[in-house]
């Protein structure tokens, strides 16, 4: 916000824009965050996802409008409503198919937007609030998509919250009573998917909303990092003060986003017309069947951008009786992301300038998150078990075990091995 | 602002003091003022919480929901030895096992695998903690919810098939592998803590079952 300060504006344009100017900093604002915005000049593909995460944001937020139209978050209901709007309803099977389909693609677009800022260092100083911010906003996309998940009420919908609400109910000594005050019942009922519904269309929408706008005001703040990691305000023109390696927002970017839109678009459309269920990874074959509270589907996994988690929770076998170790670890492995800030020691920000040892430990983490998520999507007993030399133990909770240690490696050894990193020199300006 | 204002009083003290007078209009007592403004937040907080106990409140179960937990009564001659009977109780799943005389006999034979195998944790009732988990020994009564998080296990009644040679019947549960012997008892290495949970129950007859309350204190 600093540098839109020295723009003035009122009292410069008439009409229409003046008038307004005079009363509410339109222009100035549209300089501040687009035309003069000045943005480094040598983004690459991976800054297409933030601008995109923004775009499904408004698509999720426009179709749950209009799915709320003819939604009943009623126990009795909820299954038949979903059924009504998919069968019934004009273009609602479309509408329907855009808000399950875009809650995946939010995911696909929020993780890689995450890997970009983990590649070029995008966490770094000064830009640990906007990381912070960021973490929030991914914390409240998992609990949007968690509550919006029960509300068609199938048997996936019930047994997923079942799971997760007892999450809450293995805290020692209060867990329970959470656990209850969480559902409003002793057991998901009505009550649950009606508060589910509440935090799902309003309460968690409004937090994103001013998340994402905090996200936003502190990058514009600080200006956006880069491929090189390095920063651009270092070298401005000493007449007008404009980074000698940045362009404006728009049209520059504006431009180029609509590229990534497009693309974007064709990817989207492709799954939502012939895909939508993306073999029962993105809606699962369960959840066409209603709850049933007496019985558990036989093979239960969460939605795909839920399993590394769900591996990690599987994983870590109970300490006495309690069974909040696994949980707390889960929990742990979402948490440890907003210390990355300070987890990394390394003199350079971007993986240009790196060494091997860093990218050697970034790659060991992409494989254990991947295959977590597999494993998260497969019964424990997929490999069979090992011998009695094991102990008959399944050879799928081994191999998630294994990788679960080396995921926590990646963020605990970070301050030794990014500072032990062999760095490349960094250029004084971006190399384009 | 309230650092502008500190300044303030501090310039009115010297100010006044000149005067040689604590009267003066423009002296700031900044000890009264923090009393004040605390007090003032202090009340504000507590108003805070009052207000939000009906709010947190209204989230705790309902009269209505409290009052739907009644207990049930279950005829259980039709269940034959081997065989399992499903029956809901407070809407949660309660399983009724007539166990053959060889796997009431078999229970004893695992003791080494299991996380629990006397039913130390009270997850049963006292007149349930015994060998068989169960009054009559071969009617094993289980609310059907994995004690991990609270999934419903499958049976996998019969020894081995897709558990493994070593498996010799008992429960298992989708979401998470954890695996229950035919009493309920959880195997050691389960993400399950403990063995699942024995309602309190009375047979009311030879064949009628209960299950809800039972005369003697749990």
């Amino acid at each position: 916000m600093a540098d839109h300060k020295v723009v003035e504006t009122s009292g410069q344009s008439s009409g229409l824009m003046g008038w307004i100017d005079k009363r509410f900093p339109l222009t100035s604002n549209i300089k501040a965050h687009l035309t003069e915005y000045y943005a480094p000049k040598n983004f690459n593909f991976w800054y297409f996802f933030g601008s995109l995460a923004l775009l499904v944001l408004v698509m999720q937020i426009v179709t749950g409008i209009f799915l709320t139209m003819h939604y009943k978050p009623s126990a009795a209901e909820a299954f038949a409503s979903v059924e009504y709007i998919m069968r019934d309803v004009f273009g609602g099977n479309i509408i329907r198919y855009m808000h399950s389909t875009g809650a995946s693609m939010f995911f696909v677009v929020v993780y890689l937007h995450m890997f970009r800022g983990l590649i070029y260092g995008s966490y770094r100083n000064p830009r640990e609030l906007i990381w912070l911010f960021g973490v929030g906003i991914f914390l409240c996309l998992m609990g949007e998509a968690f509550f919006g998940y029960l509300l068609p009420w199938g048997q996936m919908s019930y047994w997923g919250a079942q799971v997760i609400v007892n999450l809450f109910a293995t805290i020692p000594l209060i867990g329970p009573d959470i656990a209850e005050w969480l559902r409003g019942d002793y057991l998901v009922s009505d009550a649950t998917l009606n508060r589910f519904f509440a935090f799902h269309v309003i309460a968690l929408p409004l937090v994103i909303l001013g998340l994402v706008m905090s996200h936003l005001i502190a990058l514009h703040e600080v200006g956006s990092n880069n491929p090189d990691g390095v920063e651009i305000k270092a070298k401005k023109d000493k007449a007008t003060g404009i980074p000698l390696d940045g362009i404006p927002f728009h049209p520059y970017y504006t431009v180029k986003d609509m590229v990534g839109v497009v693309v974007f678009l064709i990817v989207f459309a492709t799954i939502m017309f012939f895909a939508p269920e993306m073999g029962g990874y993105f809606l699962e074959a369960n959840n066409f069947i209603p709850a049933d509270p007496l019985k558990t589907p036989a093979h239960i996994a969460p939605v795909w951008y839920f399993t590394p988690y769900y591996s990690i929770l599987r994983a870590v076998p109970p300490i006495g009786i309690s069974q909040f170790p696994g949980v707390a670890a889960m929990g742990l492995s979402v948490m440890i992301f907003a210390l990355l800030p300070w987890l990394d020691r390394s003199p350079v920000k971007s993986i240009r300038y790196r060494g091997t040892l860093y990218k050697k430990w970034l790659a060991a983490f992409v494989v254990s998150f991947l295959v977590l998520g597999y494993l998260g999507t497969v019964p424990s007993n997929v490999w069979g078990q090992f011998g009695p030399w094991l102990a008959g133990a399944d050879r799928a909770t081994v191999v998630a075990r294994i990788f679960t240690v080396v995921y926590f490696a990646f963020f605990i050894l970070m301050p030794w091995y990014s500072a032990k990193d062999k760095t490349k020199p960094v250029p004084e300006r971006v190399t384009g | 602002m309230s650092d502008k204002k500190t300044e303030v009083g501090a310039k009115a003290r010297v100010d006044s003091s000149n005067a040689l007078s604590f009267s003066a209009p423009n002296l700031i007592d900044q000890e009264k003022r923090n009393f004040i403004i605390t007090a003032t937040a202090c009340t504000g907080a507590i108003g805070a919480a009052a207000v939000a106990v009906p709010f947190i409140g209204s989230m705790l179960p309902s009269e209505r929901a409290k009052a739907a937990g009644a207990p049930v009564e279950i005829d259980i001659s039709k269940i034959k030895p081997g065989e399992m009977m499903l029956e809901e109780w407070r809407g949660q799943p309660v399983w009724i096992l007539n166990r053959t005389d060889e796997m009431t006999a078999d229970l004893a034979k695992h003791h080494d695998e299991l996380a629990d195998p006397d039913s130390k944790v009270a997850q049963q009732p006292e007149y349930c903690k015994n060998a068989n988990r169960a009054i009559k020994p071969n009617m094993a009564v289980m609310v059907g919810l994995c004690t991990h998080l609270g999934c419903s296990p499958q049976k996998k009644l019969e020894a081995g098939g897709d558990m493994g040679e070593n498996w010799t019947g008992g429960f298992f549960c989708p979401c998470h592998g954890s695996k229950f012997d035919l009493a309920g008892r959880v195997f050691k290495g389960s993400p399950a803590p403990t063995n699942l949970v024995v309602p309190p129950h009375q047979y009311l007859t030879e064949t009628t079952l209960l299950i809800g309350v039972d005369t003697v204190e749990a």
